[in-house]
């Protein structure tokens, strides 16, 4: 019956691939068993994994205990005791700040969403009223957490919690970029003066840790004040804090400014627009493009080194998590307290990596040509 | 010119040189101002404190102890002693973090790229929890480890030649001979003959095209004749074993666990970081190198080594450079878990007892600006070796 075919030449029909080169087993072979060291690798990786997921598994889930009064409660299970962080949730959260009040943070927090929206979304509706809202965010968060004008005062000191590395974190972020923009403009400055200044500045601030400032703004910063003026505890942490994120964040946006064709300036300079209109309007929007992924990299970090106000006695998360720690009635649990405040500054900073990695995508390479 | 009518105001005002000049004076002037308020408010503040200023603290003893140090030191010696025992506790931890961190964030780099599905995957996960948590944080979780080690009398023994608790890891100790210096000197000249022998080998390639003779001579060189000298003078090193009594470890070499947890936290999380501008380095070598470099013949190790990492590593040295420096700024994080780094005894205990606050951050200050310049300054002329050499 069967009989050789014959074809017009490009009239026959399209054989599948060999069975070798398609399917889950062309897939293992590709990826996982490539050469003989790579699979050495997978079968050492896979081990790792059998090692290390089911216990850690077991501990966090299976034979947890979730909910609590004291470490007693999870004397029974032989996993982690989640109990402590239901029990003093409050406290990660707002810190010492009285408890009748905390509805004030919890309202503070869903006015930072809104402020927030139109800087990060692309597109909203009634762009103005955000806009004007976020601008008077500063003020009404302030009025809000620290009290005052009907409303009961809260001395800072007993803020703390998430919510207090949240006011450092945005803070220091808000302040720091436009400080951060006028050094990176000053180091490229023509003008002798100013260019030394910022270099000097810059480079003192990034030769040293934070912890130099931190330590500078708790037993020195007084000394340079006329005396009986002085700062609270969290004033001094917010101006150490920016001033250190301005010195790193300069040395990213100066990236930017360098990645300018002096065309760009040349063409500003012949329309008849004068140093600062150049800058706004032509130089800086194009070089803030390029380095936004660098500069969002310095708000995580400026986020993760909001964790060392401690040495200077502010009970942000992490240090509150620690005095967590110390508690009596939750002895011995200081694995759990630092595997959640560890997921929520994860949560934060990760969030912040992909929104940037986001944009970078969408913004497209920046300067026309360089793409 | 359409200027040459105005008058003398308006032309000075419309020439850009003099406005800068005029921008530049105000400039000068409001950091004087602030610097002169500074420096005034200081010296009134101070006097009503009744502080006087000057070095003369660091002549005084300091009276208390330290619990870690590599030089020796008891609570008799004076401040500058305590910022001596500061400064080489916080270049150990920096010595002592950064091969290890460069390690693994090499390995780590290059396992990502390393097209096995579950490792980059693993990889991966590693560097973006890591990279996510700050430093603090991971080393408080370390320390908490540490702290579940059991105590000195049930301590870890690792084939009953190191220990491992509560306290501290103890290693045995090395124990140097006087045959060492020749050991030493061997070591030198070996060196010397391989890295000889290695650059005469690549000129002579370089001329006649074909591989160059004798390549064995230079690796035995480093090999064997350190060898030799080592059994020529009988091994000329000792170990000092530590040993567990009922309430200590006794000899050896005592780590701490501050040390360890310190050390812990700062290579996992800046090795992260590194991974990713390792990985960043190889990938901005563009795919064509490798095919050009297998169209020539290259083997996957020779396009390794001689056309994919002289060009990567171009792009990785600047940004390492950074992660060295902020390993070592973040070694300061050891004042908060009691490892007496220059931060924790002299910023720290010094500055409460003699209440020198000025001279004392200063000095801690100029301290790091000195390391972070000389890691630069090494590094530059590293960076300069391997930059791209206009033919």
């Amino acid at each position: 019956m069967t009989e050789a075919k014959t074809y017009t030449p490009g009239q026959h029909p399209n054989l599948p691939p060999p069975p070798n080169m398609v399917g889950s087993m062309a897939w293992l072979r590709d990826n996982l068993f490539s050469s003989w060291t790579n699979g050495a690798l997978t079968f050492l990786s896979a081990a790792l994994l059998i090692f290390i997921v089911p216990p850690v598994l077991d501990w966090a889930f299976l034979n947890a205990t979730f909910s609590g009064e004291s470490r007693d409660a999870c004397a029974a299970a032989t996993g982690a005791c989640w109990a402590v962080i239901t029990a003093r949730f409050d406290q990660f959260v707002y810190g010492l700040y009285p408890s009748e009040a905390t509805w004030r943070i919890n309202i503070a927090f869903v006015g930072l969403l809104i402020a927030v929206t139109p800087w990060l979304a692309p597109r909203v509706p009634f762009k103005k009223a955000f806009v004007i809202f976020s601008l008077a965010y500063p003020l009404l968060a302030l009025w809000l957490l620290a009290g005052g004008l009907g409303l009961e005062p809260v001395y800072t000191g007993r803020w703390g919690g998430f919510m207090l590395t949240l006011v450092i974190g945005v803070t220091g972020i808000v302040a720091s970029l436009p400080l951060g923009i006028m050094l990176a403009l000053g180091r490229q400055s023509d003008l002798p003066i100013v260019h030394t200044l910022s270099v000097t500045f810059i480079e003192v601030v990034r030769g040293v840790p934070l912890i130099m400032f931190l330590f500078m703004a708790s037993n020195m910063l007084n000394l340079f004040l006329p005396q009986g003026v002085t700062f609270d505890l969290l004033m001094r942490a917010l101006i150490a804090v920016t001033l250190f994120s301005a010195a790193y964040l300069a040395e990213v946006v100066r990236g930017g400014l360098q990645a300018i064709p002096k065309g760009q300036l040349e063409a500003a300079q012949a329309m008849g627009l004068n140093y600062w209109q150049a800058m706004a309007y032509i130089i800086l929007p194009q070089a803030l493009r390029t380095v936004i992924p660098g500069i969002v990299n310095s708000f995580i970090a400026l986020f993760k080194d909001t964790s060392l106000v401690a040495i200077i006695g502010l009970f942000d998360l992490l240090n509150m998590a620690k005095a967590i720690v110390t508690d009596v009635t939750w002895q011995g649990l200081s694995i759990e307290v630092y595997v959640f405040s560890a997921f929520i500054y994860w949560i934060v900073c990760f969030g912040m990596s992909r929104y940037s990695i986001w944009l970078e995508g969408r913004l497209g390479g920046g300067i026309e040509g360089t793409r | 010119m359409a200027t040459t009518t105005a008058t003398g105001i308006s032309r000075i005002w419309r020439d850009a040189r003099w406005r800068g000049r005029a921008f530049q004076a105000l400039v000068a002037l409001a950091v004087a101002l602030l610097l002169y308020g500074i420096v005034s408010n200081t010296i009134t503040n101070l006097n009503a404190l009744g502080v006087s200023t000057g070095f003369d603290f660091l002549g005084q003893p300091a009276g208390f102890d330290i619990s870690f140090s590599l030089i020796s030191y008891t609570p008799t010696d004076t401040h500058f002693r305590v910022l001596l025992v500061g400064m080489s506790n916080t270049l150990l931890v920096a010595a002592l973090g950064i091969p290890a961190a460069m390690f693994l964030g090499l390995v780590m780099g290059i396992l990502r790229l390393s097209g096995n599905w579950l490792v980059v995957r693993l990889a991966a996960t590693y560097i973006e929890i890591v990279r996510n948590i700050p430093v603090l944080l991971q080393i408080f979780f370390w320390q908490s480890l540490v702290f579940l080690l059991p105590t000195v009398r049930n301590s870890i023994s690792i084939g009953d030649m190191a220990y491992l608790n509560k306290r501290a890891l103890t290693l045995p100790e090395l124990q140097f001979e006087p045959g060492m210096w020749i050991v030493a000197l061997v070591v030198v000249i070996s060196t010397v003959i391989a890295v000889g022998m290695a650059r005469w080998r690549k000129r002579a390639q370089e001329r006649n095209g074909a591989p160059a003779p004798f390549g064995l001579v230079g690796p035995l060189a480093l090999i064997a004749l350190p060898l030799i000298a080592v059994f020529a003078t009988g091994v000329p090193w000792t170990y000092d074993f530590p040993e567990l009594g009922r309430f200590n470890v006794t000899g050896g070499v005592q780590i701490p666990d501050t040390l360890v947890a310190l050390w812990l936290g700062l290579v996992i999380y800046t090795g992260a970081f590194i991974a990713e501008v390792v990985r960043a380095g190889i990938q901005s070598v563009t795919k064509g190198q490798r095919e050009a470099a297998g169209a020539l013949g290259l083997t996957r190790n020779q396009t390794m080594s001689l056309v994919i990492l002289p060009q990567a590593l171009r792009v990785i040295i600047p940004p390492t450079t950074s992660q060295f420096l902020n390993l070592t700024k973040n070694s300061s994080l050891a004042v908060f878990v009691g490892y007496p780094d220059i931060v924790a005894v002299f910023a720290g205990t010094s500055l409460n007892q003699t209440g020198q606050a000025l001279e004392i951050i200063m000095i801690s200050m100029l301290f790091y600006l000195a390391v972070s310049l000389s890691i630069s300054i090494l590094m530059n002329w590293y960076n300069r070796a391997t930059a791209l050499v206009g033919r």
